[in-house]
């Protein structure tokens, strides 16, 4: 595992939040965290609705062993929570995903969804500001006109940096059922949001009309059995994207063939050992996230106990498969009563493909490099967590003799799960979200 | 792996049994028969599985997804149940009204951790209490206040894209009479929330009350069963957790009206529980 074998930790919170891990408000817990395409930007989204985003530093030649470091470049309240007078339920203003649009101009673009609700929200810098009005003051207040007896032309004057979100649409009343994903497409004009039942697909300028484009809800409601858990656009051919659901199947479809892509091109799902059959199979098999590569060559897809490497080409059963947790295989009883066996970890790749990365528990994440076949497990934890500290990989023992620096599974702790990470596109850099804290972890330069 | 038989340890068996292999992967119908401990886990797994169903989160709508692995994960036990011969016999019995107490010792033999105080992660707390009373749920699991059953948010969907129809269910009885619940459904395999039955009623239900019969005569019973759920379940009279489910027939759905004036009649129907259970 070469370039982990040494890395950075920097650990940042949310500006707001001033307790320790150990207590923090329900609203400070992060729910989605994403960079942007080139690196430079890192958002978090968490249960509160805002939207907090982190800018790198440039890198100074006068340290170069001190790579840019992440600092909060804007914090906005991206969703509020909301009502439903009809249903008399309550929305939430979670953030449930994140999505950078590639940057055109000065200003950079997000979309960030909650249940319901997509926002494009424009990011952008204001370091000048007009000075010299006619008819009123530099503070606003109206002059009198009488005493005007010249005229001048404003001139934009330097001002402090001030870094504003405003945003600039609102795709809303599209879905009945809770948002899980969204995803831009490669044509930078559309994208699509997706519920448990429903693919919409939008375009980024018009806010009033979506086009399903899935719709997988019986007729009636007694008999559904499955439900989109994720989707995905293909990163290169704006015509193709994939969903994953709960059974563990994926669909690839083209939207080519017919308007409502009720009709996969592509079927992805491993048929089930009958050896390992139980009553918790189906749960298990539920896939939480899928993601495309980046070369749009391979379908990643992350269940319960396992990371699956898929071929876009051979669809009978995935190239590669990661034991993330295996040890909990036989918990899986108690991870049914105490809920966590529902729990939706995510899973990234890094910007060659070569590293695939998810979380677990006891703030544990994995990696596995897919070439060399190795495996290592990190913990995001304060205390193993210093400054310019190098982290330790961790292990758990699975009965036996334990040794010192391992924990047993009994001891590991499931409220603290790694659900959220984010790969930099083209560096060894990650950001790891636990609970309420934001781990960024780097590579340490040699 | 299945543990018809075979002799474990105790602990080992708990775990390994919940995740044993299904029976139907183990020969013919008619030499099957689950061993009891694989049964009484099976029913620990089902009872569990129902309980989830209908805690649900009061303001914020259920997750659907978890809510379909749960159901299908009761329609596969119920087929399992079905194809043993297991489910006739189980709900003949309870519909004979036997006192299922047994169930509370199932729970603990299938979820027990080997050390309670190790695990860091509490369990939802009321479930080894026993799940037979709805109040120890509601008090004891502070990780789960939900009350909002499955029946609620399927129907609004339903609502929602305004079907009408389906007569009111009259296989229900009036809310207040929980004892004459004649309804067995023994059909195998299609409806999970058939009408079966499986009461559970430690402690008994208080007899019918003559002012409760009056208040709620003009009430549609769908109503007074959601309004009860919606209520925490505290209030009298008692239902078990399986009769919510009924609701979830596949009679068609239920006729609610716009989720407004239901709203409003259910926080009459709130306010005046509260009143009776108040004296």
């Amino acid at each position: 595992m070469k370039c982990f074998s040494r890395y950075l930790p920097y650990i940042f919170r949310p500006p707001s939040t001033i307790l320790s891990s150990s207590c923090h408000t329900e609203a400070d817990i992060i729910s989605t965290v994403e960079f942007n395409s080139s690196g430079e930007l890192l958002a978090t989204g968490d249960k509160g609705g805002r939207v907090v985003v982190f800018q790198r530093e440039q890198e100074s030649k006068s340290q170069p062993q001190r790579r840019g470091e992440y600092n909060v470049y804007s914090t906005f309240q991206s969703h509020e929570p909301e009502f439903d007078y009809l249903k008399s339920l309550e929305i939430e203003e979670k953030i449930n995903k994140i999505k950078w649009l590639p940057q055109q101009n000065a200003a950079y673009f997000l979309l960030s969804t909650n249940d319901k609700t997509v926002k494009l929200w424009k990011i952008s810098e204001r370091d000048k500001r007009p000075e010299g009005y006619n008819l009123k003051d530099d503070d606003g207040r109206i002059r009198d006109p009488s005493t005007i007896t010249s005229l001048r032309v404003p001139v934009l004057q330097p001002m402090d940096l001030m870094v504003e979100a405003t945003a600039r649409r609102v795709f809303s009343n599209a879905h009945t059922y809770h948002i899980n994903s969204i995803s831009v497409n490669s044509d930078l004009q559309t994208f699509i949001s997706t519920d448990d039942l429903r693919v919409n697909l939008w375009n980024l300028e018009i806010t009033d009309r979506s086009f399903n484009i899935v719709d997988i809800k019986p007729a009636n409601m007694e008999e559904l059995t499955e439900v989109i858990t994720s989707a995905e656009f293909h990163p290169q051919q704006c015509h193709t994207f994939a969903y994953s659901s709960s059974k563990g199947s994926i669909r690839l479809c083209d939207m080519r063939q017919a308007a409502l892509c009720d009709k996969h091109c592509k079927y992805f799902e491993e048929p089930e050992d009958p050896a390992t059959r139980s009553f918790f199979s189906e749960i298990i098999s539920s896939i939480s996230d899928v993601k495309f590569s980046h070369n749009g060559r391979h379908l990643m897809t992350r269940d319960y106990l396992t990371v699956k490497v898929w071929d876009l080409q051979m669809e009978n059963k995935p190239l590669e498969t990661y034991q993330v947790h295996d040890y909990l295989r036989g918990k899986l009883c108690s991870l049914y009563e105490n809920d966590c066996i529902f729990d939706k970890f995510e899973c990234v790749w890094n910007g060659s493909d070569s590293v695939i990365m998810t979380g677990s528990y006891n703030n544990f994440f994995r990696m596995f490099d897919r070439n060399t076949k190795r495996d290592v497990t990190l913990e995001a934890s304060r205390e193993n967590s210093k400054p310019r500290a190098i982290l330790k990989p961790r292990k758990v023992c699975v009965g036996g003799k334990r040794r010192k620096d391992e924990i047993s599974v009994d001891s590991l702790d499931f409220s603290k799960k790694i659900l959220h990470t984010t790969w930099h596109p083209h560096e060894n850099i990650i950001a790891v979200a636990a609970t309420n804290n934001l781990y960024i972890f780097q590579d340490k330069v040699n | 792996m299945f543990p018809k038989g075979t002799k474990r340890k105790f602990l080992d068996s708990a775990e390994d049994a919940a995740t044993a292999t299904v029976a139907g992967e183990q020969g013919p119908a008619s030499t099957r028969t689950p061993s009891p401990s694989y049964s009484l886990q099976r029913q620990s797994l089902l009872d569990m599985s129902l309980i989830k169903l209908q805690l649900c989160h009061m303001l914020v709508e259920p997750n659907l997804c978890r809510s379909v692995l749960i159901a299908n994960t009761v329609r596969q036990i119920q087929e399992e149940m079905t194809q043993d011969g297991t489910w006739q016999i189980m709900t003949q019995a309870l519909a004979a009204a036997q006192c299922p107490t047994d169930r509370l010792v199932a729970t603990e033999v299938l979820c027990r951790q080997s050390d309670p105080a190790a695990a860091p992660y509490p369990l939802v707390g009321g479930l080894d209490r026993g799940y037979h009373s709805e109040e120890v749920v509601m008090e004891a699991g502070d990780a789960h206040k939900e009350a909002l059953p499955t029946q609620s948010y399927l129907q609004q969907q339903e609502e929602e894209e305004e079907e009408d129809g389906g007569d009111e269910d009259g296989e229900e009885s009036e809310g207040e009479d929980v004892d004459e619940r004649p309804e067995v459904d023994s059909r195998p395999g299609e409806q999970v929330f058939g009408t079966f039955e499986i009461k559970q009623q430690p402690p008994p239900p208080p007899p019918p009350d003559p002012a409760l019969e009056e208040l709620f005569s003009d009430v549609d019973p769908s109503y007074y069963e959601l309004d009860t759920v919606l209520t925490g379940m505290q209030s009298a009279p008692k239902m078990g957790p399986y009769d919510l489910l009924e609701s979830l027939s596949s009679h068609g759905p239920q006729p609610l009206s716009p989720g407004a004036s239901c709203r409003s009649d259910l926080n009459e129907l709130d306010h005046i529980m509260e009143i009776i259970v108040g004296s």
